[in-house]
């Protein structure tokens, strides 16, 4: 990894903590686009896999900016073969990715609050908050479909079967999401999907 | 004067007592973040009315980036400065993080395993029912749209097409999508003339 590429994905993900409007899911096609189909400096099955474990682990969604920085360094590091160094690059860029994904915003947070406090109820903010609200549906749900085509390279029906499944349970039913997400694992490991 | 305020509502006692609740709190949160922070500072530790915490979130919510982390940061940062929201941040982060490193980690020892990565599968489908069904969730809220419902879901259907199809860059997508939708909205938001 050349400096140059270290600096421009830390500064992609500064910019990208400004923009995340709808959170860390909002902002999922995004690191999709730029990591893996402009820079391919991860693989699809990489980047399903670095969203689907930040599900089952506890910690806001935005932990998962930390799994891509772990693997995009490891990779570009080597690999797991490579040992310690590529392991503690892999952490050097988690932190650093997740820093650039979270400083930004957080640092606006901090000195806009009192401001927003004051004028929450002026129109412009009203307007910036509900316009906002297409927008971040129409985000999330293409973040879910990206999710869904990165974990289902041939499009195989049973795991579009399992998706859905999933999405009726989560909106009609009160179903722990990590039941939902050993079901996907019983059945994918089962099935041999 | 409400009651709400009248009443002593406990505060954090330090910067480390932020980061072990936040670090607490973090460890909780599997996907339903709010609820799980409505419980620990509003029920369980009261730092929060219910009614201050509905507005802390609302401003959250404004705000870009993840809205508990922006929680953390305006919540520690009210109660002990530049610190505070560090120590609420970090701990939010920190020790979750590394559990989640962890766990990656471990995953990534055993997917090399043909049952492994077939239950991955099935995870990471199961990962995407779950996204879209949060995405799915603001459907109530655009029927009650300034806009009407037709103009909202069609700035949706059109975010998605440009995020999920177009691969559009996000920037763009907010550019244009964005600046519509707000633009029309505040036009709606104008207030009546009074007669």
């Amino acid at each position: 990894m050349t400096w140059q590429l270290w600096l421009e994905l830390h500064l992609h993900f500064c910019m990208l903590s400004l923009l995340a409007v709808g959170g860390a899911l909002a902002i999922i096609p995004e690191m999709h686009r730029y990591l893996v189909t402009d820079l391919h400096l991860m693989s699809e099955i990489a980047f399903s896999r670095s969203v689907t474990l930040s599900q089952i682990a506890p910690g806001p969604n935005i932990l998962l900016v930390a799994v891509m920085g772990w693997n995009i360094g490891l990779q570009s590091a080597g690999g797991l073969e490579a040992g310690g160094a590529a392991m503690a690059f892999g952490l050097f860029m988690a932190l650093g990715l997740l820093a650039a994904a979270v400083l930004p915003s957080s640092l606006l947070s901090y000195f806009m609050v009192k401001w927003l406090q004051v004028h929450q109820q002026a129109r412009g903010v009203r307007a910036f908050k509900a316009g906002m609200i297409p927008l971040v549906m129409g985000l999330m749900l293409s973040a879910g479909w990206l999710l869904q085509t990165a974990s289902n390279p041939q499009t195989d029906w049973r795991l579009l079967v399992i998706c859905g499944v999933c999405m009726l349970l989560v909106l009609k039913t009160r179903v722990h999401l990590l039941w939902l997400m050993l079901g996907g694992a019983v059945l994918g490991a089962v099935l041999g999907l | 004067m409400s009651f709400e305020r009248l009443a002593v509502s406990k505060a954090p006692r330090s910067r480390t007592d932020l980061f072990l609740s936040f670090t607490w709190l973090g460890l909780q949160g599997f996907g339903g973040v709010l609820a799980v922070v409505q419980r620990e500072i509003v029920d369980r530790k009261q730092w929060m009315s219910l009614a201050e915490f509905a507005e802390e979130w609302a401003l959250a919510q404004t705000l870009p980036g993840p809205n508990v982390v922006n929680l953390s940061v305006m919540f520690g940062g009210k109660h002990f400065g530049p610190s505070g929201a560090f120590a609420a941040l970090s701990g939010l982060l920190f020790f979750p993080g590394l559990l989640m490193l962890a766990i990656v980690f471990t995953f990534q020892a055993f997917a090399h395993l043909p049952w492994v990565a077939s239950a991955l599968h099935g995870m990471g489908v199961a990962a995407a029912g779950m996204v879209m069904a949060a995405g799915w969730r603001f459907m109530p809220t655009l029927r009650q749209h300034p806009i009407g419902f037709p103009l909202a879901l069609g700035f949706a259907a059109l975010s998605f097409a440009l995020a999920a199809w177009a691969h559009w860059p996000l920037a763009h997508v907010i550019a244009l999508v964005g600046s519509l939708s707000c633009g029309l909205t505040w036009w709606r938001l104008a207030p009546k003339d009074a007669p």
